[in-house]
């Protein structure tokens, strides 16, 4: 194991395959410690101490936003939060000249969320320090991947050979895409429901099943996973109506019938009720969501622990 | 390849583990406020054979538990991070007790410091007190072991190996030239 994070010294994260299945089972194994030390009176060690990890997000967050900022200080980093809407990206500042001012006040990470995909990879060819991928456009949410697949370990004690179901906004989803990258290399299998409309083309080659059904997407599932449908990014109709949507695609009590009796339900959040997924289903006993946000604290605890802990090579 | 030398057999080994637990007790007249911590790996099987031996000495259920140091160590910035965290598992309230932190090979003391900050950080014990299998001595803070098992000479740059039927296989410690 030793070689394998001596390697990623002065990495970055931007995408799943940027890690090892082998760096992927450390940080779960570091990340359950974590937990533990958050559920302690103290919740800190000084892991980070000196440490500073600046987050520079261009879109709205509640959860990963504040969750690095609770990983990072339950760490003794500092940990400074910019948003661009009080930022002088206001006055126009373009991303290449905040991301080098940024770096200029030498940080060791920078958490970067972008509605353009690959933005945070091109802070990361710009930034000399550590930059890690807080969610960029449709393409790629690491953490949140990392997480859940903590969230589905934790439950059902390994990944291999479980059925998962990924339902709603394929087309515009990031989680999507990094939960299937993530699953798939660890040997589940993976099921996509939407309506054709919210189906990226192509989406088959990524080594998952497809259907346009919602009740054969949940049958004799393990896990079933719903998304948000994303109005932000759509530019046309994609489907008639959110209410319309919500009569073929909600996850209600009734669709979760035809699941295994252990299934576990999961969200990367913001839900809305009543439009993917039913209040009951949300708030039911095979619910994870607000296990999936625990997770994100200690996940991005190991996330920050390996980037930033030691120096660079 | 070097050569190793035997410093304590099998033998010596369950010997030296019970004239500890008697140290012990005498030193703790109450048994029942002693908890006893293992450091990740090798302390933690040398704990629970020490409380197993203050059992039979004294009738007392002694608890023990595990304590990993890997965030709190001082080397992190020259070694780089750690995936192979252990779990810190103690399952009593250390508040106002005795702590014994055991482990199997005194060196610079540096890892006794992480100890002892870890241990803070999920309680107040009343004292704190150290128990070690060996004591190879080069300390390079003033960490002083209340419980030696055996005091070994050793060079800087020789290595001292101790082995434990619970994660080796079997009793040994040896101290190896030039490491």
């Amino acid at each position: 194991m030793d070689t394998v994070e001596k390697k990623f010294r002065g990495r970055h994260l931007l995408k799943i395959s940027d890690l090892t299945a082998d760096e992927i089972m450390g940080l779960l194994n570091t990340a359950y410690k974590f937990k533990d030390v958050s559920e302690r009176e103290i919740k800190k060690v000084p892991t980070l101490r000196g440490k500073t990890i600046v987050s520079l997000f261009y879109e709205a967050s509640t959860r990963t936003r504040t969750s690095f900022e609770i990983a990072g200080k339950r760490l003794s980093a500092d940990v400074i939060n910019i948003s661009t809407s009080s930022s002088s990206v206001t006055k126009g500042e373009t991303f290449k000249d905040t991301v080098l001012n940024i770096a200029a006040m030498k940080p060791d990470a920078i958490v970067v969320r972008h509605p353009s995909p690959g933005a945070p990879a091109y802070a990361a060819r710009i930034a000399g320090c550590s930059v890690i991928n807080g969610g960029d456009g449709a393409n790629a949410h690491p953490t949140q991947a990392l997480l859940d697949l903590m969230t589905i370990h934790e439950k059902k004690g390994g990944v291999e050979d479980l059925k998962v179901a990924i339902v709603g906004d394929i087309l515009h989803s990031r989680v999507a895409r990094s939960n299937i990258n993530a699953l798939k290399m660890f040997g589940a299998e993976v099921t996509v429901c939407a309506p054709p409309t919210l189906l990226p083309h192509g989406v088959g080659a990524l080594g998952v099943k497809v259907t346009h059904n919602i009740h054969e997407a949940v049958a004799d599932k393990d896990v079933v996973m719903m998304l948000r449908i994303q109005t932000e990014r759509m530019q046309q109709g994609l489907f008639p109506s959110l209410r319309e949507y919500s009569e073929h695609f909600c996850l209600s009590a009734k669709v979760l019938k035809s699941a295994r009796p252990d299934v576990l339900i999961m969200h990367p959040g913001p839900i809305n009720r009543g439009v993917e997924i039913a209040s009951d289903v949300a708030d039911g006993p095979y619910s994870l969501i607000l296990s999936q946000v625990t997770h994100g604290v200690a996940m991005r605890m190991a996330v920050l622990y390996l980037l930033c802990g030691g120096a660079e090579s | 390849m070097t050569a190793a030398k035997t410093v304590l057999s099998a033998q010596e080994i369950g010997r030296t583990l019970a004239r500890m637990a008697h140290e012990i007790t005498e030193k703790n007249p109450d048994c029942s406020q002693i908890i006893l911590v293992g450091i990740i790996t090798r302390g933690v099987p040398l704990a629970r054979r020490l409380a197993d031996k203050i059992k039979t000495i004294t009738g007392v259920d002694v608890p023990h538990g595990s304590l990993d140091i890997t965030f709190y160590r001082d080397d992190i910035q020259s070694k780089g991070p750690d995936l192979n965290a252990g779990r810190t598992d103690i399952n009593h309230d250390i508040n106002g007790k005795t702590l014994i932190l055991v482990d199997d090979v005194l060196f610079t003391g540096r890892s006794i410091r992480a100890a002892i900050d870890a241990v803070m950080d999920i309680g107040r014990p009343g004292r704190i007190q150290l128990a070690v299998l060996l004591d190879r001595g080069h300390r390079e803070l003033p960490i002083r072991p209340d419980y030696i098992g055996k005091n070994i000479p050793t060079a800087r740059g020789e290595r001292v190996r101790v082995k434990l039927s619970e994660t080796d296989g079997e009793d040994h410690a040896s101290v190896v030239e030039g490491g």
